[in-house]
Parts: C-alpha cells; structure tokens; sequence
C-alpha cells in the first residue's frame, strides 16, 4: 500500500496553497491598528509636551505625570513627597524626566500593551490573518525584544507609583474636598491602581506560579480576584491611560490659570 | 426562504490552484459547510472536504471563510448579507491535499515532540489524589477540540514558514503550560518551552485567542503565565537569588 506519512511527505504535499492575496478577510481589520496608532501617537504627544511643562502644581493638587516630585530647585515645597526632595540645586530640569520612565517602562512592556503596538505600529501581525509585511521573524525569542521579559520589575515600581499617585489624591481630599481637581485625582489614582493590580505579572506573583493552590489559600483568593480584574486588563489600561491624561491636563489647565471656576 | 448565494471555492491540488466562482442555493438554518456539500451533490461531485461531527466537536471542518479560520460546520449563512460573496479557502499555514483538505501532520509531529504526563516515581495510575481548585486551571485547556485554527492563524508561521522547526505554535504551547501547571507532573517544562519550543516567538497578539472555537484564552490563561513561568526561570535574578538561599529546587513550587 503506498501511504504519504508526515516524515515522507511525497512533493505534491509539501506545498501551501498558493493564494496571492494578503488577506481575503472582508470585514475593516484595518481599523483596530489604526485606532490603536492614533491613541497611543496622542497620548505619545500629550506626554512629551508634559514632561516640559512646568504648571504641575497647584495646591493641593499635583498633576500624574510629575508625581513625585524629588527636586529641590524645581519643586516648591509643598508639591514635595512628604516634603522630600533628595535632589539639590544643581537639578533643574523637568521633574517629570526623573520618574516618568518608571510608569512609561510599565506601559511599553504590559502584555497589552506590546499586543496593541505589535499590531498598531509594527503590523506584526496587522491583523489575524493578514500578512505581516517583514520578510523575518524572531519576535521576543531574542535582542532586543527578550527584554519585554523585565516587565515585573517595572510592575513593583508601578506599586509604588500608584500609592503615591492615591497618596497625592487623599491629600487633595483633606485640604480641599470640594474641590473637582480632587475628584478627578481620586479616580484617576483608583483607575491606576486597578490597572496595575490586574496586570498579568501581579496574577502570576499572586498564585500563578504555585501549582497548589488548596496549599495556599489566601494567595489562592488573592489569584481569584486578580484573575478577575485581569480579565480586563485591556479595558482597564486604556481607561487609566485616558484618566492619566485627562488629569494631568486638568491640573495644569487649573495651574495656568485657564480654569477659574469656584470649584475648580 | 431559500435564495442563491455566490461562492468562491479554492480548488487545486498540492498548491496549486485558483478560486471557482459558483452559484448555489440557500436554505434557512443552514452552515458553510452544508453549501459545501450542496456543491459537491449538484455541481463538482469531486470537490475534496474534510468533515466529521457537524457539530463543532471534531475539530475536522477547520477552514477559512471570507479570510478568517472558522468550522466551516459552525458558520451560519445567516451571518452573511444575501448579496454577499463568500470566500472559502483551504487554511493558509499548511500543505494543501486537495482543495480545502489540508495535510495537518504538522501538529501531530510537535505534538510528539512534548513528553508526556510523568507522574511522581512510585506513584501509580489510581493513586494520584487532586484536589479541584489545583487541576480547574487546566481543565479548560482540555476543551481543545484540535481543529489547529490557532496554529494555522499564528503569524509565527503562518508568515515565516522557516520558524516551522523551532515552533510549536500556541496550540502544544498551551498543552505545555497545562502540563507545567499539573500537580502530578515532575517534568520541568520551563527550560523546553523557551528553547525547544519557541515560545519567544509569541508575541502575544492574540490571534489564536480570536479564532479558537472553545473560546479558550489561550494568550491570557497559557502563554503568558508559562511566559511569566519561564522568567522565574531564565530571567529573574530575585528569583534566581531566592531559590539558591533558600535551597528550593528549581522544579515545581
Ligand atoms: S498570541 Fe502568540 S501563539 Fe497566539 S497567535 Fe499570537 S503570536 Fe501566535
Ligand atoms: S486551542 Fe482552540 S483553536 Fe487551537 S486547536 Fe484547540 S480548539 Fe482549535
Ligand atoms: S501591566 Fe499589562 S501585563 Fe502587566
Ligand atoms: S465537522 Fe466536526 S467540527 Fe465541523
């Protein structure tokens, strides 16, 4: 009996079937990236005109995005961290420069994250099912894209950050509850805190890695609920990106003077 | 209530082939794959499909219908307009018999390749005792119907058919971290995963996630936390540390 095995494939079986369409998918596939390129380039933009403005603080308030502030000569002292400011005189540049790599490293290595700009920036894949345009491939099986693999280092930064980011909010809500700067701070820093607890590196530190789970309980619950909140861990990081944004350029509109309202 | 559809079918023979333009009729109720059958009764007696259960439970109907990898038993032709030309196609990733029956020996090869369940020495079939919560994670791995839509929709090698040999694709991925996360299995998979399977080449995008007709979160429940697995193992220096201090074996916590 003359039978075609997977080792001995006779030639007529080697070949894929040759279609010269890229893709012959109908519906608008492109719309995801483009969506994706054209939030993240605004947020990219909003966040470097950021990090040269100098209107971040308005007490009580103080924007995200040069949070904390660790500069004697650029932060007066009440926007300072429990007053703190272990850099002297001779720092002068934005202090947004010396804390902003810390969240942007969480960002730019957040399993999502890395989905949406493979998809939207580097089309790789554009779409399922659409051929990417590059001729080789090694995605994160070498230099440099190994190194997204640092993300849970970049994850206990983002724990600090976001209890600062919750610390700056309850101070805010002390000295001017009233205030719509306050409010707007408060969920930002909860809109923050869920994204970074629902990050793939907390659920896998959680439980993940535990092949028990009836041996640990407690981290056991604890992997429940990150599961959960990890289910949505793209809704919730594009949530706090805008929420980022959006009280950050509240607090300097305020700081500027633009926004004058009695509760403002 | 029935009404003529327009098809295009791929029709060809070891790669080589082009699209047939075809006429068929509709009938209320009725999936991809019954037009499919209708065409072989009324109008090409030798058009090739494989095909088994008809009900989404056999993983043999794989196809890509209007470009995107569907069970060509489980795709309604109420989803499509009237007007609608509908495009059915082989999948792309693998070598093509005849027409939409491709060879998938492909993923029984590197389903070879990964060792099999290995339970503690001295431990027979029979005595293993598991708790739900430790074996739940898995078990939805194992709703696996191996239609291998995921494979064939990863642009790993659905683009780069030279990544083939360092591949395993999300399918045998996903088997791997099942594996690695069993509480009777003593293999440790980490190293493997990572060097001899390829799971570097993920980037996580999320196609196999999309296609997968279990509906299994494949990217979200395997390959990352075996990702996340394989830095505890290669690239963490915390880790690393902590397990040479504290004298734990590398192996399974
Ligand atoms: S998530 Fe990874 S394995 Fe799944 S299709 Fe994308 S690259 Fe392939
Ligand atoms: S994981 Fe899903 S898509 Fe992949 S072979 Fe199994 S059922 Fe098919
Ligand atoms: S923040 Fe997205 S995975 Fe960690
Ligand atoms: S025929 Fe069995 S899944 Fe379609």
């Amino acid at each position: 009996m003359t039978q075609t095995t997977a080792d001995n494939p006779a030639p007529a079986r080697r070949q894929r079937a040759q279609i010269k369409e890229r893709t012959l998918r109908t519906d608008q596939w492109w719309r995801y990236p483009l969506v994706t390129f054209i939030i993240f380039t605004a947020f990219l933009v909003y966040a470097t005109w950021a990090i040269f403005d100098n209107d971040f603080f308005v007490a009580p308030y103080h924007a995200p995005f040069a949070s904390p502030c660790l500069a004697e000569a650029v932060c007066e002292p009440d926007a300072r961290l429990f007053g703190w400011a272990p850099l002297g005189d001779w720092y002068t540049w934005p202090p947004g420069l010396l804390i902003l790599g810390l969240p942007a490293g969480f960002r730019f290595t957040c399993y999502y994250y890395r989905k949406a700009y493979y998809r939207g920036f580097w089309l790789s894949p554009p779409a399922c099912a659409v051929n990417e345009p590059h001729s080789k491939y090694t995605g994160e099986s070498r230099f440099p894209l190994i190194l997204q693999n640092v993300h849970r280092y970049f994850f206990y930064a983002a724990i600090v950050i976001g209890l600062i980011l919750a610390y700056d909010a309850v101070k805010a809500l002390i000295e001017k509850p009233g205030g719509v700067g306050t409010w707007v701070l408060i969920v930002n820093a909860i809109l923050i805190n869920l994204y970074t607890l629902s990050c793939h590196s907390c659920r896998h530190i959680t439980a993940g890695r535990l092949n028990h789970f009836s041996k640990h309980p407690i981290r056991y619950r604890a992997w429940g609920f990150v599961s959960k909140l990890n289910a949505k861990h793209q809704e919730l990081a594009l949530v706090s990106m805008f929420s980022v944004m959006g009280a950050d350029l509240y607090v300097r509109l305020v700081a500027k003077g633009v926004l004058t309202f009695p509760f403002a | 209530m029935g009404y003529k559809a327009k098809f295009r079918v791929w029709r060809g023979e070891g790669g080589e082939g082009r699209l047939e333009d075809f006429t068929v009729e509709v009938n209320e109720g009725e999936v991809v794959l019954d037009i499919i059958h209708r065409l072989q009764a009324t109008q090409a007696p030798d058009l090739a499909v494989r095909w088994n259960c008809k009900a989404g439970k056999c993983g043999s109907c794989s196809m890509e219908i209007n470009g995107k990898p569907r069970l060509g038993c489980m795709t309604r032709m109420s989803t499509f307009g009237e007007d609608e030309t509908i495009t059915v196609t082989p999948m792309r990733t693998f070598p093509v018999i005849k027409d939409l029956v491709t060879d998938v020996s492909f993923n029984y090869a590197k389903a070879r390749e990964i060792p099999s369940f290995t339970p503690p020495a001295g431990v027979e079939p029979g005595e293993y005792r598991m708790q739900q919560i430790d074996v739940e994670r898995s078990q939805e791995f194992r709703k696996c119907i191996e239609c291998f839509m995921c494979n064939n929709v990863c642009h790993v090698i659905r683009d780069h058919e030279e990544n083939k040999p360092a591949f395993a694709g999300p399918r045998f991925l996903m088997r791997i971290a099942e594996l690695d996360m069993h509480p009777y299995d003593v293999v440790d998979r980490k190293d493997s995963a990572q060097e001899d399977h390829g799971l570097g080449f993920c980037n996580i995008t999320k196609c196999c996630t999309e296609v997968c007709p279990e509906h299994i979160k494949i990217t979200d429940n395997a390959l990352i936390p075996m990702k996340e697995r394989v830095v505890d193992r290669k690239y963490d220096p915390l880790v690393w540390l902590g397990n040479k201090i504290f004298k734990r074996t590398g192996s399974k916590s």
